[in-house]
């Protein structure tokens, strides 16, 4: 059975909405709009050189997917048409439509049939079909067995109609097709499909490789076919089901990304269809519904919107502005016409929210936009003969540098654009004043616009009642832990309090204490196939303001539209709410709605309130109110809360349902909500506000009782909460790849676990809950146990609310699987090395009969009658050799227990892993090394020495304690052998983002794969993902870039310090994770190509065994390792106070440290041993037998507990039928595609310095197809010489042309790379000591500094050696570059951020956001404007000082010397001539962590320099450390430029 | 959480034991005041670990880490709340209470562990004082009456907390005051009965009835009493001591300690003591190296005894947690009293083999043996003694509660070691009769007579209710 847009079926884990695709996409142009056979040919030309960003699945010769649009072949076509019989009429009066068909003949005719119906019943004539002839032995097997049955329809207009009509009525007809098939029973209606049905385009696509479009497709070689336009796309789905109709280009965009907000955009397109009204197009607007067609992918859906609100009148550039904004919030050098264009918008709808790079056109205007956050790459070249070539690569066509007019690349928000009528490029400048003057916007919005600020003050307010306070508190689910562990730590500080050790207590599904409903729901996050944000560094893209009001006719513009409230953030107080309350301004109009529900009625009282509460929401709509607020201030003895979440989702989704939806704002006057999680639900699943009432009255509680920190009275402790509770928001939309709120809500990014069905479709519409569990029936008797508690008389003998027990260990708090009992027994049972000890241990953690905590607990594993005897079963030293400790940093745990963990580990043959921070070099050839050496996004000490030392390099994508957050290590923890080893400065805070900046996508992360797999083809590469909803199809992605290992780690692993939101609620078990990606693995038959690994809280033999069952063929653990050594759950790692000596840096407290080797080692054996014993009495001889067996697993039969009885672990347990040929564990090597490395050519070339030093020079073309060139040569040279390298320049390879991506990464010292011509992303990563210097081509002679030289993302993580880019770099340059010395002549945003050591020199503009999180190390740059200092310089961790200190001057003059010296600047050459003039203009950026660890105070600055002795002192000391003084300089850098 | 940095500033501390040479000479409590600063320097100590061994080493689960952090933030009357929700008696169990809990004390491995027995006394001190505790009589009463059977620790916390639930509750106590154990056999220089009297006054004020010289199944009808009763406990003890049975233990001269602590507390309350034991000029040699054996050394210090000295048949425990008992399990390891300090010796693997006596029939002689490890405890051929005695103090343990009379009239189950049998719910194999503390677990510690005392409570009242609920269904 297929799924309509041709996927499978939902089955077990795998359901088709998890797809993602990312890709390649280009186009090529003739500005002029000459249409030529040419244009189609160069467009097939780039194609081709994009293919190694797509991707192939399980058949090497089917590819995902690719496609070119162009315009109408007219010439072809009417060629072609007249030898069928037919006569095309003049362009313009006909259109084509390209049909994807059932196969089978007389379903096809009958699918025909029904076109032909539709085209005549809109008043069109159909001209004739014509079989689109296909070369079937061009394509794939797996392509070939789903291919449809291709035609092309001629369609000719009415007598008088206009093009634009004809264009219309063209899709009119599409859309009722659509419609129309959808319902109809015939069998093979998956088929249809309608790529392109136009006047002016056609698109050619299928389930293609590049190479093979123009083979299967023959009439693209035909000379005849013509276009001035070609747009193409490489897709690399992540997925794994690709399918002929998810290719691009679709009928207006191609994409590059993806949108995070989909749910959310698609539910709100259809909740605004009741109100859409089109002068365009009258009545027939309905047979347009639903605009956005079921099961598409995100792009396109995308693509749905754009064509709607195109053809409705919009222009192309118009619509992708609306759909796809700038930053403009944040950004107040914005012209503020501009602004208000953006904010009229924002009035209109919510952003489609992603990292997107689009390309778009409607066959006359064709252009490209990047998403706010520039998160792809787009690079394009202009010729001096009118050709704009542009793509996610530059190099794509070759092209005579003499003939380059301009090279440049997208910048985040900015629009390319391609009018072929007007003849001309239209720069992003003249877009947006043609769109921001089209109406006078700000004076509209100052009119109709209403801020909270502006409404009159209410006459009364509700204060707090302190008398009823503890029974509210109860009602409403308050623990002590609450307020002590969440509420308090937020009003002091404002920011969300840490915790660590992951988390071990019951799913809330499994949990005896009464829930909040908010805790069955775990937040998603961005990994792999979108980067997750940095809210901190990056905020200036980050947005909490929302609109809410009637949303009005998207397709009309009028004053009205933005007659909305606008509000600064979600958080309201009492006072706020009331202001709304009253509101009586134009149309805003207020009511509430009570939110409870007689607690002695159960489930039946719930429901019939529920149904109440929606009803009274429709009435009010029709009554004309706004805004409604849902409250359930009121409790009494009879009545208890609903759930807030589910009284708010129940009228959201019947209001969607309604489409009515999205004439009324949603409030929440809740006392439930307390904590960031409970928000960020709320906005969710809808809310525009919330009045979180009962955690006011909380506060000033704590306020009364004293409880506050000093100095912080309720007024500052409200201040703080809401700053912590907003912070806390925009880091979970960050970690989602979401930038604004009004994206977020009702995006509905959450998956819910142990809610059944029912409850699910009726209220959480939309939301994966996968093995169903409790109904309404829970949720009430919940309510009610709360509300019992609640009403019980408080007595001085007890403490007023439950205890808690969810983050710290109680009695009769909530059950924790890791308690005193586990603890002490582990801990005896391998300090004496007793079994029998440890099955005590086991026992307690796997009786989960009483004490339901995992999903594992409630499974059993079958028996056999006769097992096998257990002398058979493989040695306990073969198991543990699949056994591997977690990737716990050096830096986070202590150098003890770090090396204590590697001795035992490669005493057993197992793994261990130095996590994220380095390793040092001295423990490269012992027993203390970390086997798995891992690569995470801060790169702290990945140099091409570790890579090469490692048996597996593990990229870690996400934790499980915090999924879509990066981390920090606070300069105090930072000593001098952490900084050695990460080479960093001691005392210095590092930050690890929360992306890689090189894997924004699945097509980056092959890349990253590549990379390392260059550095050191001898190990394995894993990819660390953290289980979600979705993550099996993730898996399938990183199966098919490349990748040896794929780990699925659980939501309740990470030993790591996290903001305790995202420890209890972001990801979900690794049960359902790992069975979803053994499923989604095994339907791709891609499961032989990659071997799994899972880890998670995994601790006894049984949870092992219970892994293999389902699919794991190696395991991870970590915190039963740590308790084996002494850790003794504090929980404290954070903090640096260990008592144990594990978790900390203090040598005091590390002299505690009493782990041993064999502690580990027993504990590992003990586990082996259990594994054994269960599978001998499953009959397993050997743990390859097993893996993924999970026909052994049955679902407990003794559950009778009242929550875990409705859980259905079907899902969990499902077999995919598949052949047996289909591997259902790893059997095959990967094909990394290595082998055609240039790389290979290079190491011949210098073998003679390799092996003796001897001095080799070489000139070598290349192409953007060679990859990573120079990785796996400075790989050889690690191996030979270590970090050492060879001498200063002793290889030398200079280069002529594009070169591909990861030029230069790992360059060893030694070696000096040269290009003349340009580079793609990632140039000089992870630089390792050499050289690199690119220059344009001489014969150029287009300006160096104003063009495109080298991509996004250079000397990511570099850690020593130099660059000369004699140019402009792109996005994100030298980002955490941890000490190589580059010079550039400009760079895009967010430059040097992250930086830790290093020095930068910058001869000319930078983007915005220069300098952000940088901690350590200098740059210097050129501000002829005065604009890097007052704008584009994020100055919260940085100063800027005038650059006049004799060392700085003479270091940055010999640096620009050098620069013009190597790349021949002219630039340089000029700074030089007029040193004098320019360098008062060069700035020097200070960072502040920088300047504490040097121990040289800022204000201090003065003293130093009327001292001449001290500053003698001070400058001597520098120059030791080679570094700078900060000059005594006026005080107030920004103005140096006086 | 104390202070993050509390343990690794602060050593621990306890309040100075008043001088030897002072003390021995009166009856009052020997340790001297220790200043609420102090005390909350030790509260910063506390680390508040992710799994508080100290609060499941301790028995009735005190919420220890929260109390540690409210008296280090000076918030004393938070800290009884959060202390009463656990402990019906904090300024019992912060007196005589051998403190599990700092055994288990996470701090502990590897350093001296949170002082949080004096904090818990200075809490309900600081309490008492402040005028914070005060009668919490239910607001409603069930008109559900308990009986609960002996007014030692167990007794007490059932009763106040059945009380507070609202059921009507009557204690009774054979001897002639309230307070069991607590009253007579805990000296008075460990606790003083001031001390008991001021809480019994807030139970009385509460509501509890307490009847005195109510020795069930002697002077009151078992019958009776289950007829007026919805429900009874037996908290009754374990009061049958284990003798010893060797050659010439009829002699003159040879009692249980448990004859001889209680007479010493009437005295100290004033009472005539008829024929009082007295260790005064006496050579006394206690036998059992106990609680018990250390009470009756310090009783006999303080009637200036000739001589004392304490043998117990197991060997020396090491000066440190030996290896068979790993933390956070309650260490075995040599325990020094304060009783200790005073004087008397101690030895170790010593088995005595009989009495003898002069003409009068009073004992002058002990002879022992050294013997070797358990549970053989094989003497060691040659290693025979006799030593010069004038009182001997059997302070061996107990046995269980005493036979016959209430515990055969009720006709309650025994247990294997002669306990009352309960299950899980602390009822016994009589519907509607409960047992807690020593007489359903056996000899052992006041805070584990509190703990039991207060979950029998939590299990008469839902038994109760379901009483209630069944005569509704039926009715």
């Amino acid at each position: 059975m297929h799924h309509p847009n041709g996927l499978p079926a939902p089955q077990g884990l795998y359901h088709p909405g998890n797809e993602h695709d990312a890709c390649g996409i280009g186009f090529v142009v003739n500005i002029t709009g000459e249409p030529s056979h040419d244009i189609i040919l160069k467009g097939i030309q780039i194609l081709i050189n994009l293919t190694h960003r797509g991707a192939c699945g399980c058949d090497p010769e089917t590819g995902d997917g690719a496609g070119v649009l162009i315009q109408i072949p007219h010439k072809f076509f009417a060629r072609e048409c007249a030898r069928l019989g037919f006569t095309l009429p003049a362009p313009g009066e006909y259109g084509v439509g390209m049909c994807f068909l059932p196969v089978e003949p007389s379903q096809r005719l009958q699918t025909e049939g029904l076109l032909e119906r539709i085209v005549r019943e809109e008043g069109l004539t159909v001209l004739g079909w014509r079989d689109t002839p296909v070369d079937v032995d061009a394509i794939g097997r797996v392509a070939r067995a789903s291919q449809p049955y291709i035609e092309q329809i001629f369609i000719r207009g009415a007598a008088g109609m206009s093009q634009d009509e004809l264009e219309r009525k063209l899709y009119i007809v599409r859309k009722r097709a659509e419609a129309e098939m959808a319902t109809s029973d015939l069998r093979e209606k998956s088929f249809f499909y309608i790529p392109s049905l136009s006047t002016r385009t056609i698109v050619y696509k299928g389930l293609l490789l590049a190479p093979q479009i123009a083979s299967f497709y023959g009439e693209l070689s035909d000379p005849d076919a013509m276009s001035a336009l070609c747009l193409v796309h490489q897709r690399f789905s992540t997925n794994t089901f690709p399918t002929w109709q998810l290719a691009h280009p679709f009928r207006y965009i191609c994409h590059n990304g993806e949108i995070n907000t989909v749910r959310g955009n698609v539910n709100w397109m259809h909740a605004r269809q009741s109100i859409l009204r089109s002068d365009l197009f009258g009545d027939d607007l309905k047979k347009l519904f639903p605009v956005i067609q079921p099961h598409g992918s995100d792009s396109a859906c995308l693509d749905n919107a754009v064509e709607m609100l195109a053809l409705t009148g919009r222009s192309l550039p118009h619509v992708m502005a609306m759909l796809i904004p700038e930053a403009w919030d944040a950004d107040t050098t914005m012209h503020p016409d501009k602004r208000a264009f953006y904010e009229y918008h924002a009035s209109l709808m919510e952003p489609w929210d992603g990292p997107a790079a689009v390309a778009f056109t409607d066959g006359r205007m064709i252009g490209a936009t990047l998403d706010r956050n520039g998160l792809r790459p787009a690079r394009y070249l202009v010729t001096k003969d009118d050709l704009l070539i542009m793509a996610s690569e530059t190099g794509v066509l070759p092209i005579r540098p003499e003939e380059v007019r301009t090279k440049g690349r997208l910048q985040p928000g900015r629009m390319l654009l391609v009018d072929t009528e007007e003849g001309r490029i239209i720069p992003d400048e003249e877009i947006k004043q043609r769109l921001w003057s089209r109406n006078p916007y700000a004076e509209w919005l100052k009119q109709n616009q209403v801020h909270l600020d502006d409404l009159p003050e209410p006459p009364r307010v509700y204060g707090s009642d302190q008398h009823t306070i503890i029974s509210r508190q109860r009602a409403f689910g308050y623990t002590d832990e609450d307020i002590r562990m969440l509420i308090l730590p937020m009003t002091g500080k404002g920011e969300e309090p840490v915790g660590s050790m992951g988390t071990d207590t019951p799913l809330a599904c499994l949990s005896e204490k009464p829930q909040p409903l908010f805790h069955y729901f775990k937040q998603l996050f961005a990994q792999v196939t979108n980067p997750a944000i940095d809210p901190i560094r990056e905020e200036l893209v980050m947005s909490l303001t929302s609109y809410i009001g009637t949303e009005r006719n998207i397709l009309d513009e009028t004053p009205q539209h933005c007659h909305t409230l606008k509000l600064p953030h979600p958080l309201l107080t009492n006072r706020d709410l009331e202001k709304l309350r009253r509101v009586s301004t134009g149309d805003l109009l207020c009511t509430t709605l009570p939110m409870l529900f007689e607690v002695n009625a159960g489930a039946k009282g719930l429901e019939r309130a529920l149904d109440g509460l929606c009803r009274r929401a429709s009435l009010a709509i029709k009554s004309g109110y706004t805004m409604l607020i849902l409250s359930d201030r009121g409790i009494d003895e009879e009545y208890a809360p609903i759930p807030s979440l589910l009284a708010l989702s129940a009228v959201h989704n019947h209001l969607v349902r309604e489409e009515t939806r999205t004439q009324v704002a949603l409030i929440i006057e809740s006392g439930e909500p307390r904590e960031v999680m409970h928000f960020c639900l709320l906005i969710g699943y809808g809310a525009s506000a919330v009045n979180p009432y009962l955690a006011i009255d909380t506060l000033e509680q704590q306020a009364l009782r004293g409880n506050l920190a000093d100095g912080v009275n309720f007024e500052t402790a409200l201040r703080n909460y809401k700053k912590a509770i907003n912070k806390g928001l925009l880091k979970v939309f960050s970690k989602m790849g979401i930038s604004t709120l009004q994206s977020y809500r009702g995006a509905q990014v959450f998956e819910a676990i142990g809610l059944n069905r029912s409850l699910v479709e009726k209220y959480f519409t939309g939301t994966a809950s996968r093995i169903e569990g409790v109904g309404l029936d829970v949720l009430a008797r919940e309510a009610a146990m709360k509300h019992a508690y609640a009403f019980q008389p408080v007595t001085e003998a007890d403490t007023e609310l439950d205890p808690g027990g969810n983050y710290h260990y109680r009695v009769r708090g909530e059950y924790h699987l890791i308690n005193p009992t586990t603890v002490s027994r582990l801990q005896h049972a391998v300090r004496q090395k007793s079994f029998a000890t440890f099955q005590e241990f086991t026992r307690a953690i796997d009786d989960q009969q009483r004490s339901h905590c995992t999903l594992r607990g409630l499974m059993k594993l079958k028996t056999i009658a006769r097992p096998a005897p257990i002398d058979e079963v493989e040695p306990a030293s073969e198991i543990v050799r699949r056994f591997a400790t977690g990737a716990m940093s050096f830096g986070s745990i202590s150098k003890e227990a770090h090396e204590t963990l590697a001795i035992a580990m490669n005493t057993i043959g197992g793994k261990s892993n130095t996590g994220e921070g380095g390793e040092d070099e001295e423990r490269f050839q012992d027993k203390r090394r970390s086997a798995v050496k891992q690569v995470a996004s801060g790169r702290f000490g990945v140099t091409a020495n570790y890579l090469v030392n490692a048996d597996e390099l593990q990229i870690k994508i996400a934790q499980g304690a915090k999924p879509g957050e990066g981390g920090q290590l606070p300069g105090h923890k930072v000593d001098d052998t952490i900084a050695r080893v990460r080479h960093s400065i001691p005392g210095v805070g590092l930050i690890s983002p929360p992306p890689h900046h090189d894997i924004y996508s699945i097509e980056d992360l092959a890349q990253l794969i590549y990379d390392l797999k260059n550095v050191n083809p001898k190990a394995r590469i894993s990819v660390k993902l953290v289980a979600e909803v979705g993550v099996g199809t993730v898996a399938a992605g990183v199966a098919k870039a490349h990748a040896d290992v794929v780990l699925i780690s659980g939501h309740d692993g990470g030993t790591g310090a996290s903001p305790l939101t995202s420890i209890k609620h972001a990801g979900i078990p690794w049960e359902l994770g790992l069975a979803e990606t053994q499923q989604v693995l095994v339907m791709n038959d891609l499961r032989s190509r990659i071997r799994v690994q899972t880890d998670g809280k995994l601790q006894t033999g049984r949870d092992v065994a219970i892994a293999a069952l389902l699919g794991a063929e190696e395991f991870g653990f970590s915190t039963a390792p740590l308790v084996s050594m002494g850790c003794i759950m504090m929980r404290k790692c954070h903090l640096n106070t260990c008592p144990v000596g594990i978790a900390t840096q203090d040598p005091v407290l590390r002299a505690k440290f009493q782990g041993q080797p064999e502690h580990v080692i027993n504990y590992f054996f003990f586990v082996a041993e259990e594994l054994r014993q269960y599978m001998a009495s499953m009959g397993f001889r050997k743990v390859d037998e097993m893996i993924g067996r999970v026909d052994m697993l049955e679902m407990s039969d003794a559950v009778e507990h009242w929550k875990a009885r409705g859980l259905d672990y079907s899902s969990i347990l499902f077999n995919p039928q598949v052949p047996g040929r289909v591997g259902r564990r790893c059997l095959v090597a990967q094909d990394h595609g290595i082998h055609q490395a240039l790389d290979y050519k290079l190491i011949d070339h210098a073998q003679e310095a390799l092996e003796r030093a001897t001095p080799v020079e070489i000139k070598l073309p290349i192409r953007n197809v060679h990859r990573t060139v120079g990785a796996m040569l400075s790989g050889e040279i690690a191996r030979r010489y270590g970090s050492a390298g060879l001498p200063d320049d002793t290889i030398r390879f200079e280069f002529t042309g594009s070169a591909g991506q990861s030029f230069g990464a790992f360059l060893a010292k030694g070696v000096t790379l040269t290009l003349e011509g340009d580079a793609n992303d990632y140039v000089g990563k992870g630089l390792s000591g050499g050289r690199l210097v690119v220059y344009p081509p001489r014969t150029s002679n287009f300006l160096p500094e104003e063009n495109i030289l080298v991509g996004n993302v250079v000397l990511y993580g570099a850690t020593s050696g130099e660059a000369f880019f004699n140019g402009m770099a792109g996005e994100r340059f030298a980002v955490r570059n941890s000490g190589a010395t580059a010079v550039v002549e400009a760079v895009g945003d967010h430059g040097c951020e992250y930086m830790t050591k290093g020095l930068v020199v910058v001869l000319g503009r930078t983007g915005r956001n220069f300098a952000a999180g940088m901690s350590g190390g200098f740059a210097f740059v050129l501000d002829e404007t005065g604009e890097f200092a007052s704008t584009m310089c994020n100055k919260s961790a940085v100063d800027l000082e005038r650059v006049d200190d004799a060392a700085d001057i003479r270091g940055l003059q010999t640096l620009i010397s050098r620069h013009a010296e190597l790349t021949g600047s002219p630039r340089a050459r000029w700074i030089l001539e007029n040193w004098e003039t320019m360098l008062p203009q060069f700035v020097k950026v200070f960072p502040h962590e920088y300047r504490r660890a040097l121990g040289v105070p800022r204000k201090a600055a003065h003293a130093v320099a009327s001292d001449p002795v001290t500053r003698a002192a001070l400058q001597a000391d520098a120059d030791r450390s080679g570094i700078a003084i900060p000059p005594a300089m006026n005080a107030s850098p920004e103005v140096a430029h006086g | 959480m104390g202070k993050i940095t509390g343990f690794m500033e602060y050593e621990r501390e306890l309040p100075q034991r008043r001088a030897v040479g002072e003390r021995v000479n009166d009856w009052f409590e020997i340790y001297q005041d220790f200043s609420e600063d102090k005390v909350r320097r030790q509260g910063a100590r506390c680390m508040d670990c992710g799994i508080p061994f100290c609060h499941t080493g301790c028995p009735v689960n005190n919420i220890i880490p929260d109390w540690n952090d409210l008296v280090y933030k000076d918030k004393w009357q938070d800290a009884i709340r959060v202390l009463h929700s656990t402990n019906n008696f904090p300024e019992f169990t912060g007196r005589i209470c051998p403190a599990p809990c700092e055994a288990a004390c996470v701090l502990g491995i590897n350093e001296p562990p949170v002082a949080i027995k004096v904090i818990e006394k200075s809490i309900v001190e600081h309490a008492f004082a402040a005028g914070w505790i005060h009668p919490e009589p239910p607001q409603q009463r069930t008109g559900r009456r308990v009986a609960v059977i002996g007014s030692g620790p167990a007794g007490l916390a059932a009763a106040q907390q059945l009380n507070r639930a609202g059921h009507s509750v009557t204690v009774f106590e054979k001897a002639d005051r309230i307070g069991g154990l607590l009253r007579y056999g805990i000296p008075d220089f460990k606790m003083e009965k001031w001390v008991l009297d001021r809480r019994l006054e807030q139970m009385l004020a509460e509501g509890v009835e307490f009847r005195t010289g109510a020795h069930i199944g002697v002077n009151l009808d078992v019958a009776q009493i289950r007829r007026e009763y919805d429900a009874v406990l037996i908290a009754a003890g374990a009061e049958q001591p284990r003798d010893l049975k060797v050659p010439g233990r009829e002699l003159k001269g040879i009692h249980f300690a448990m004859e001889f602590l209680p007479q010493q507390n009437r005295r100290g309350a004033g009472d005539l003591v008829p024929d009082q034991i007295l260790a005064t000029g006496r050579n006394v040699v206690i036998i059992g190296g106990g609680d018990t054996g250390a009470d009756c050394l310090g009783t006999s210090h303080r009637h200036k005894a000739a001589s004392v000295a304490q043998f117990e048949i197991l060997p020396m425990p090491p000066e440190n947690r030996h290896a068979s008992t790993p933390w956070p399990l309650w260490p075995l390891q040599l325990r020094m009293e304060s009783s200790h300090e005073e004087g008397g010796l101690r030895h170790w693997s010593i088995a005595t083999t009989a009495f003898t006596g002069d003409e009068n029939g009073n004992v002058k002689k002990l002879h022992a043996v050294r013997v070797g490890a358990p549970p053989r405890f094989e003497p060691i051929p040659g290693t025979e003694f006799t030593l010069d005695v004038d009182l001997v103090l059997l302070a061996m343990g107990f046995t269980g509660p005493v036979r016959g009379g209430m515990i055969d009239q009720l006709g309650v189950a025994l247990d294997t070691r002669g306990n009352v049998s309960t299950d899980a719910n602390y009822m016994s194999s009589e519907p509607g009769v409960f047992a807690a503390g020593d007489a359903r677990r056996g000899q052992s510690l006041v805070v584990w007579a509190i703990a039991e005392g207060r979950q029998a409570a939590a299990a008469i009242d839902s038994w109760l209710e379901t009483q209630t609920a069944s005569v509704a269904s039926a009715a």
